[in-house]
């Protein structure tokens, strides 16, 4: 049964690698490499974005929360899906007309560029890095459930060894590519798990949510119990964790590098615009659907029976088998290691390229490239180092480590540190570089200490809530806001026209160039 | 790629494939701050379109439409975590079958979230046609 799993898993990893040997002829140039020439249509980039971002948590880990919590486990889903307004209305536009291979290219237009960038890229690589290594060890996890007879350790190994192997040899391309074949295979995955759960109920909505109702499983005394699934509170019990979740998902989406360089790779603004509706299309239909293979998953199976076949995680393979034997068991953990595998790629090629393109040749050569292509040779070996110590950090930390508060750190420093230096840049005259620096260090310091100090950390926490959104969001809006009223820079005032000009029209924004 | 733009330039900018934080030139000319560094264009264009009464008329038009659109799916949006966690029992009420009412508002806020993108998008468009009628009148 496991070999079943493994081959469909070795046919995606042989297509994903054909297409990455002929992304590598075309990956020459910096703009080949890390924006593929900045000419993937409207709904290649939707579906890629969709690729990049639902991850094996939104696969597996909200399948599992919905089937032991219920109507809980929802609300992530619906946070996941409304966070697209914000990077459509506010962001993905004026990045794009502005920007070039990085987030911090927005911010270093009118600031002073090496302070601005030296700090852009620290939390690109914090956010990127946490959240890759959250992955692998799920990955790992995952893999041991999955296929009887792959180690932790080799299962690492092996989806270290791929996306580095996609990064430093295929690109943007390469990585764009390996998204929306992830993507469609998570689609279609989810579309057929769904039409097999309401199979079970005769298609009717009625008996569907009249079984989710009445879910029996047994209670913490060991006696049954039967609750209403679609009762909120199951999980979260103070009403602050779930708004604080919210905010860090809402604002932290639009502060993600991974999401946010998928913009550059599109001819123009118009174009990122179509992006994130063909993306809004696809994550929220997923996320709908996990309605029914998340509360199907309970009510067919219920928390019991999934308890003893692997846990949380296991969820959303459990209901496959359970509905369509080891084959569409084999094909649904298939489609959970290509959700990781395009995940973790771009990851590792935002990391790469806010290297390359903010530290190496913007912070430490003064923007200039001392020899034709080593922007690209250096993101190439940055994606091999990043990768490594990928791996070895995963092997290190073991597969007992907390992957939530990985993910949570990862939303939440894009959220508090990102966004609110995103949005001053765009939208503030008055904003200068020591605000920037100041929003940045505010919003990541005080992410990573709220953590270190929440439950997921401590047996008495210091701060109460899981997630920091609540108190670091408008912590780094604050550091941001007062470090730039209380310096003036009239160069950054100066420049704020043209950036506004450029933002607003596209004019001078890069183009797409030939292949 | 380099061998192709060798052969047919579309512009005078090297393309050695060194960073430049400007974009190459087009065949419609350059972009307006590489033409003020290369000495013809005053290094006032920018401002001038930024002065220009259709580009404040376009930046307006823009606050309008984005800064309401975003408060009000700002406030849907937590309005749910908010009710669900602190007016449970009014969200349990049961509106068809066993379908409650937090179940509805949650799933309203994907449509919520579509509407909003489709209103976004043809209001953008006119935005487009604005920019792009005022790129044409100054890169002339």
């Amino acid at each position: 049964m496991g070999n079943t799993a493994l081959w469909m898993f070795l046919g995606f990893v042989a297509m994903t690698l054909v297409i990455t040997y002929f992304s590598a002829k075309k990956s020459t140039g910096s703009s080949a490499y890390f924006a593929a020439n900045r000419r993937i249509t409207g709904w290649q980039n939707g579906l890629a974005v969709a690729g990049d971002y639902m991850s094996a948590a939104s696969f597996l880990g909200i399948a599992g929360m919905i089937a032991f919590n219920g109507y809980d486990g929802f609300m992530y889903s619906v946070g996941f899906l409304v966070a697209y307004l914000t990077v459509l209305i506010i962001v993905a536009e004026p990045l794009r007309n502005a920007g070039k291979y990085t987030m911090a290219d927005v911010l270093a237009y009118r600031l002073k560029p090496r302070p601005v960038r030296a700090m852009a890229s620290l939390s690109t690589l914090t956010v990127s890095i946490f959240y890759m290594i959250a992955q692998m060890v799920g990955a790992g996890t995952l893999v041991r459930q999955l296929l009887p007879g792959v180690s932790y350790e080799m299962a690492v190994i092996g989806v270290g060894v791929l996306m580095v192997v996609y990064v430093v040899f295929g690109g943007m391309l390469a990585t764009t590519w390996v998204q929306i074949i992830k993507a469609v295979l998570l689609m279609s995955g989810s579309f057929f798990l769904s039409i097999l759960v309401m199979s079970k109920f005769n298609f009717s909505l009625g008996n569907f949510f009249q079984a989710v109702s009445a879910v029996t499983f047994t209670g913490a005394d060991g006696v049954p119990v039967t609750r209403n699934f679609l009762t909120p509170g199951l999980l979260f019990k103070n009403p602050l964790d779930q708004i604080s979740l919210g905010l860090a998902l809402v604002f932290g989406t639009a502060g993600l590098p991974h999401i946010l360089i998928r913009f550059y790779t599109v001819p123009d603004a118009k174009t990122a615009r179509t992006s994130v509706v063909w993306a809004m299309i696809l994550i929220g239909l997923f996320y709908i659907m996990t309605t029914f293979f998340g509360f199907g998953a309970a009510s067919l199976l219920g928390p019991d029976h999934l308890k003893l076949h692997g846990g949380t995680n296991m969820a959303a393979p459990e209901l496959a088998r359970f509905l369509g034997g080891e084959v569409f068991f084999a094909f649904i953990s298939a489609v959970a290691f290509a959700t990781i595998l395009a995940v973790v790629a771009g990851l590792t090629i935002s990391a790469s390229t806010s290297f390359a393109h903010d530290f190496f040749t913007n912070v430490i050569h003064h923007g200039k490239e001392h020899r034709p292509g080593e922007e690209v040779r250096v993101a190439r070996i940055t994606a091999f180092v990043v990768g490594a110590a990928a791996i070895v950090i995963a092997i290190v930390l073991g597969p007992a480590v907390n992957v939530a508060f990985l993910v949570g750190l990862a939303f939440a420093v894009a959220a508090s540190a990102n966004l609110p230096v995103i949005v001053f840049s765009l939208f503030w005259k008055r904003f200068n570089t020591t605000g920037a620096v100041c929003g940045l260090a505010v919003g990541l310091l005080s992410s990573i200490v709220l953590i270190l100090i929440s439950p997921d950390f401590m047996k008495q926490p210091l701060f109460p809530l899981k997630n920091p959104g609540i108190v670091s969001i408008p912590l780094g809006f604050l550091g941001a806001f007062l470090g730039a009223l209380f310096t003036r820079e009239p160069e950054a005032e100066a420049k704020y026209a043209e950036l506004s000009v450029r933002a607003n029209t596209g004019l001078g924004a890069e183009k797409a160039t030939a292949e | 790629m380099a061998s192709d733009d060798r052969k047919f330039p579309r512009g005078p900018t090297p393309q050695d494939d060194a960073p430049k934080d400007v974009a190459p030139l087009s065949p419609m000319g350059s972009p307006l701050h590489e033409r003020s560094a290369a000495g013809g264009v005053d290094v006032s264009t920018w401002e001038r379109i930024a002065g220009a009464d259709e580009f404040k008329a376009l930046l307006k038009a823009k606050r309008r439409f984005i800064i309401p659109a975003t408060i009000f799916f700002i406030l849907y949006y937590f309005a749910l975590p908010y009710l669900v966690g602190y007016h449970t029992a009014f969200m349990q009420r049961k509106v068809w079958g066993e379908m409650n009412l937090a179940y509805l508002f949650a799933l309203s806020q994907f449509f919520m979230a579509w509407v909003l993108a489709a209103i976004y998008v043809a209001v953008a468009a006119g935005w487009d046609r604005r920019a792009a009628g005022l790129i044409k009148r100054f890169e002339r």
